[in-house]
């Protein structure tokens, strides 16, 4: 827990037990560690966005959330479903998967590449998750998903496959399919980064629109605009670790930490 | 699966169970085993399709001097001694020349026919006293014969050794070759007739024909020996050897009986009179309809076996691609080792390893009551599937890896379950990708299913084995047969490509149905 400059919203909000809540995390990809104990809690509606440098673990961060990467070491929990990761390679995997799966209930996740599933239209893809995963009437499926297709403005487009849309109609469908598992938290890597810069502002309002209706959202970016502008407040990661946790507005202004400054200066 | 291929299953189950079902115990049946597809006069189908031939006369009259009812066994000539250990028939009589080194594998019955080898030329050739004068001249004979060794040891012979006798003689005919040398009744048959060849030269050598039996059935042999002796006696073998033409001297002498023949040799006439019309293209034409029956049977065995085959190869081969990909560490091992000798290895010895080897599996561990048996359908069909089961698998696993991890993980952040998410997501994916190796591979299997015919089964290539050889039109056969492989293959290629196209999303129009593996698929509520 070295090196974190400052304090945002968490310190403020201290007497209520926050929703998801990492401790220690470590991950290491063929010896070579990615993330080096990292902790950080966030609250209930609250907007979070990580940056930081290529390679500095904040993917992998987002990934160990869902346990898309199972950390090595550190504990998880996320709306009242813990994760220790110590000896996890020892425990009988069928537990750590019934664990996971329980986690990945609460989580919506959203790619970079949308990983939307070709074969099927875009009702199709929000309709998987409740029915396969969970066990959701068809009919009752296929209204929900129609619900929040129309929520991200492509209620006309449910009958389409993926590869039949923009870009950034398939990410606000990746986010449609996303919240067809009513997440209590909702991650996003990189959501933006595959787009042409004409459609990200698209992808970003629905963002928005989650965020005053209350969704948790975590987001792993390189918009340092939307990060600024949308964030409650903006974790800073380097080389595995947090550096600085700061409010949107402070971190750009007045960066506690030299690397942070250094980092942020090249989009100045 | 239509009525008519499991009719055809059910058709091949049945003669197998014909074929087999009859136990030792029945001590009134007396199972034999040709090859009935090699040639004249020893055992073949005449020009009406009817089973005939010297050997055939000999075992209807042997049957019933011994009190047994005659049971035919048809098995391909390479699988004739093996057929015997595996107890498909009680004995094999085919031509087979009773030679010191075969006899310590199996047991023989006394000679019922003693001949030589004969040597045919070309008309107006100088005759050949000897071999050692065909020295630098090319010489055809059959394979794995008596003649082909006696060829072999003589000095400076160039040997081309024929599958089939028509065409050894043809090629004397025409000049491709200076001579053919094989077993007297042979070249009595096939080349006496023809007007371009002659007779040559002295009889060479001594060629005797025994029954052939199971090492460990000694009475047997001595029944079958003591009725063939009572036959000799009372001039049965005389009357049936001088109908064929094949009473010789050489056996007359054997035999200890009067030099000329006892009856007129009627039966060498009739198949003479019966192969020297001159086939037109409307009587060739009629004798291909004449066979429809066989080659219908023919059609449905070869789709039935490469049907069943695929399915065991499209099962096996999913299970073995599911394994080597997502397997722990010991299953991946096993589907690697299992792909790679499959793959590394010629299907015809997997066949007979499967047919012929199984079965001794228990004798080799003194249990033969362990031995694995299975009916010629199931070696073939198994043999088959297993062994295209292994470019199953590597077509499936191509598949499998060609879709990219991120929908794996879609799936898996949407709270299915790795195997959910193989359901799904990745094996609808690659569903797609794998059809046209899969079509491919089907319609190599088609043509590979030949091969079946080497484990007793009468499919198209053995029905034009029967065709070609009984009527002597190995061209137009071969057409007729290949024609038919043809139009079997295409529907299956058709249906591939039809399916494709319903899963082909990037063609497909907004709303299209999928067709497969849709969620939203019109299901009645």
């Amino acid at each position: 827990m070295s090196g974190i400059a400052g304090r945002g919203k968490v310190e403020r909000n201290r007497m209520e037990a926050p929703l998801l809540s990492i401790r220690g995390l470590h991950k290491s990809f063929d010896e070579t560690p990615i993330l080096k104990g990292v902790s950080l809690d966030v609250e209930k509606g609250d907007l979070v966005s990580i940056i930081g440098p290529s390679g500095c673990g904040k993917s992998t961060f987002l990934r160990c959330m869902n346990f898309l990467e199972v950390p090595d070491a550190g504990r998880i929990s996320i709306a009242g479903v813990t994760i220790d990761c110590q000896g996890l390679e020892d425990a009988p995997p069928k537990d750590l998967d019934a664990k996971a799966h329980e986690l990945r209930q609460r989580v919506g996740m959203v790619f970079q590449q949308f990983n939307l599933f070709p074969h099927m239209t875009i009702l199709e893809n929000t309709m998987l998750g409740p029915v396969i995963g969970r066990g959701m009437p068809r009919e009752e499926a296929r209204i929900r998903g129609l619900q929040l297709l129309e929520k991200v403005d492509l209620a006309t487009f449910a009958a389409r496959y993926p590869t039949q849309m923009s870009g950034g109609q398939q990410q606000r469908a990746a986010i449609a399919r996303a919240l067809a598992m009513n997440p209590q938290v909702m991650l996003y890597d990189e959501p933006t980064s595959a787009l042409d810069p004409e459609l990200v502002a698209e992808v970003l309002a629905v963002m928005k629109q989650l965020d005053t209706e209350g969704m948790t959202q975590i987001i792993v970016t390189h918009e340092m605009r939307f990060a600024r502008d949308a964030s409650d407040y903006i974790v800073f990661m380097e080389a595995g670790h947090i550096i600085e946790i700061s409010d949107e507005d402070e971190i750009f202004e007045n960066p506690k930490d030299e690397r942070t400054a250094h980092f942020l200066r090249r989009f100045q | 699966m239509s009525a008519p291929f499991a009719r055809g299953i059910m058709a091949a189950g049945l003669a197998v169970f014909l074929a087999v079902g009859f136990s030792r115990a029945d001590e009134k049946v007396l199972r034999w085993g040709a090859d009935t597809d090699s040639n004249a006069p020893y055992g073949f189908y005449n020009a009406e399709n009817e089973l005939t031939g010297f050997e055939y006369d000999i075992i209807q009259a042997l049957a019933k001097e011994m009190g047994r009812k005659p049971v035919f066994v048809y098995n391909s000539w390479d699988g004739l001694i093996a057929g015997l250990g595996r107890g498909m028939y009680d004995l094999v009589i085919c031509g087979i020349e009773i030679t010191p080194d075969k006899a310590g594998e199996v047991l023989f019955s006394n000679p019922y026919y003693v001949t030589f080898e004969q040597f045919v030329d070309r008309k107006g050739s100088p005759p050949a006293a000897s071999l050692d004068q065909l020295s630098g001249k090319e010489i055809g004979t059959l394979d794995q014969t008596a003649a082909l060794a006696m060829l072999e040891k003589a000095p400076g012979v160039i040997v081309r050794p024929y599958e089939q006798e028509v065409n050894a003689y043809q090629d004397v005919a025409n000049g491709r070759i200076f001579g053919v040398l094989l077993d007297y009744p042979i070249a009595k048959y096939y080349a006496a007739p023809n007007p371009n060849l002659q007779f040559s030269g002295p009889p060479f050598g001594q060629i005797t024909y025994g029954m052939v039996f199971a090492k460990d059935n000694a009475a047997l042999q001595q029944e079958v020996n003591k009725a063939l002796q009572s036959l000799i006696t009372k001039g049965t073998m005389r009357d049936i050897l001088s109908r064929w033409g094949l009473w010789t001297p050489t056996i007359a002498g054997a035999f200890g009986q009067p030099e000329p023949p006892s009856l007129a040799d009627t039966k060498y006439k009739a198949f003479v009179a019966s192969h020297a019309e001159q086939a037109t293209l409307w009587t060739r034409i009629q004798r291909y309809a004449s066979n429809w029956p066989l080659l219908l049977d023919a059609t449905l065995l070869t789709l039935s076996v490469s049907i069943v085959g695929m399915g065991i190869a499209i099962g096996v081969g999913f299970t073995l691609a599911i394994m080597r990909v997502f397997g722990a560490w010991p299953l991946r091992w096993a589907a690697t080792c299992f792909i790679e000798v499959i793959r590394g290895t010629p299907l015809l010895i997997q066949l007979y390893i499967i047919f012929y080897g199984l079965p001794n599996l228990g004798i080799l561990f003194g249990h033969p009551e362990f031995g694995i048996k299975l009916p010629p359908f199931w070696a073939g069909v198994i043999g088959l599937g297993l062994n295209y089961a292994a470019y199953e698998a590597e077509n499936y696993r191509a598949g499998l890896m060609a879709i990219p991890k991120g929908q794996m993980e879609g799936a898996r952040a949407l709270g299915l379950s790795h195997s959910q998410g193989l359901r799904f997501v990745v094996i609808p994916q690659s569903f797609r990708l794998v059809l046209p190796p899969v079509t491919n591979d089907f319609i190599s299997l088609l043509k590979d299913s030949s091969l079946v015919s080497m484990v007793t089964l009468i499919d198209l290539t053995g029905a034009y084995n029967r065709i070609a050889t009984q009527t002597f039109d190995y061209f137009g056969t071969g057409l007729l047969i290949a024609a038919i492989y043809l139009l079997i293959g295409l529907p299956f290629v058709r249906l591939a490509r039809w399916t494709e196209q319903r899963l082909a999303v990037d063609t497909r129009r907004p709303g299209q149905r999928p067709g497969m593996f849709s969620l939203t698929s019109p299901r009645k509520k």
